[in-house]
């Protein structure tokens, strides 16, 4: 596996364009077209607000954003030291009520499984650890 | 994100260019509630020239149409295409709102 990206940074919003772009440069590098960079944009995106609002509810902490490249993998490493927070097991929102009953929310890690192909969450010691990985060659 | 307010007869039209994401999503939420404050009740989001849309701000244009829907107001969409079309497909907006091809298909119908 190697590594082609690590940047850790607070985990605030007014951070997230550094990340983005550094991501997006990486996944371009990689030879990704836009429409797919535009895919791991969202996917990283939606990630990161859910650790810069809720990760951290007392002290601040950060958040590490890392790019790997394993065979025809190309994997996208989201680390941080908060509350343990499984992302992946929130329910799926409710796409279909009308404008009043609809809630607002939820739709983070929706987005994020619908734009990768694997979405993998471990927690590991005091780390939550997400693992978005977009597989070659393959159109999602 | 670059937003440009017009008011039209039928309706103020808000286009927004750019990217709709959790740091800009809540300055586009902002501009509406003012103009909504102001006593303003019907808008066309002109989505034409938008390249990108996180959930920040799909969550900014529900608030808005909730707050719109209790005011005997309301919000509707043009010119989706893209990516930003492709998230409003996925996430079920697009059978939420009223969706037009053009911000002038939207005045003439609203």
């Amino acid at each position: 596996m190697r590594i082609l990206l690590n940047i850790k940074l607070p985990a605030k919003l007014e951070n997230l364009g550094r990340w983005m772009d550094a991501v997006s440069e990486c996944a371009r590098e990689q030879g990704f077209d836009e429409k797919k960079i535009g895919k791991i944009e969202l996917a990283v995106e939606e990630a990161l607000v859910n650790i810069c609002n809720y990760s951290y509810p007392e002290d601040p902490g950060n958040a590490e954003v890392s790019c790997k490249q394993d065979n025809s993998r190309f994997i996208i490493e989201i680390v941080d030291s908060g509350i343990p927070f499984d992302m992946t097991s929130l329910p799926a929102p409710d796409l279909t009520s009308s404008i009043e009953k609809r809630k607002i929310g939820g739709l983070g890690i929706f987005l994020i499984k619908k734009m990768v192909d694997e979405v993998k969450y471990r927690r590991q010691g005091s780390f939550n650890i997400l693992n978005l990985t977009i597989k070659r060659g393959e159109e999602k | 994100m670059e937003i440009q307010t017009r008011k039209e007869k039928v309706a103020v039209v808000v286009s927004v260019k750019g990217r709709m994401d959790a740091v800009t999503a809540p300055e586009f939420e902002k501009n509406v509630i003012d103009l909504i404050s102001k006593g303003e009740k019907t808008f066309v989001v002109n989505l034409g020239e938008l390249d990108y849309i996180s959930s920040a701000g799909l969550r900014s244009i529900l608030a808005l149409a909730k707050k719109l829907k209790e005011r005997e107001g309301k919000i509707v969409v043009a010119g989706l295409k893209g990516p930003v079309e492709e998230v409003f497909k996925i996430s079920g907006f697009q059978s939420i709102f009223k969706i037009f091809d053009s911000e002038e298909s939207a005045l003439r119908e609203i």
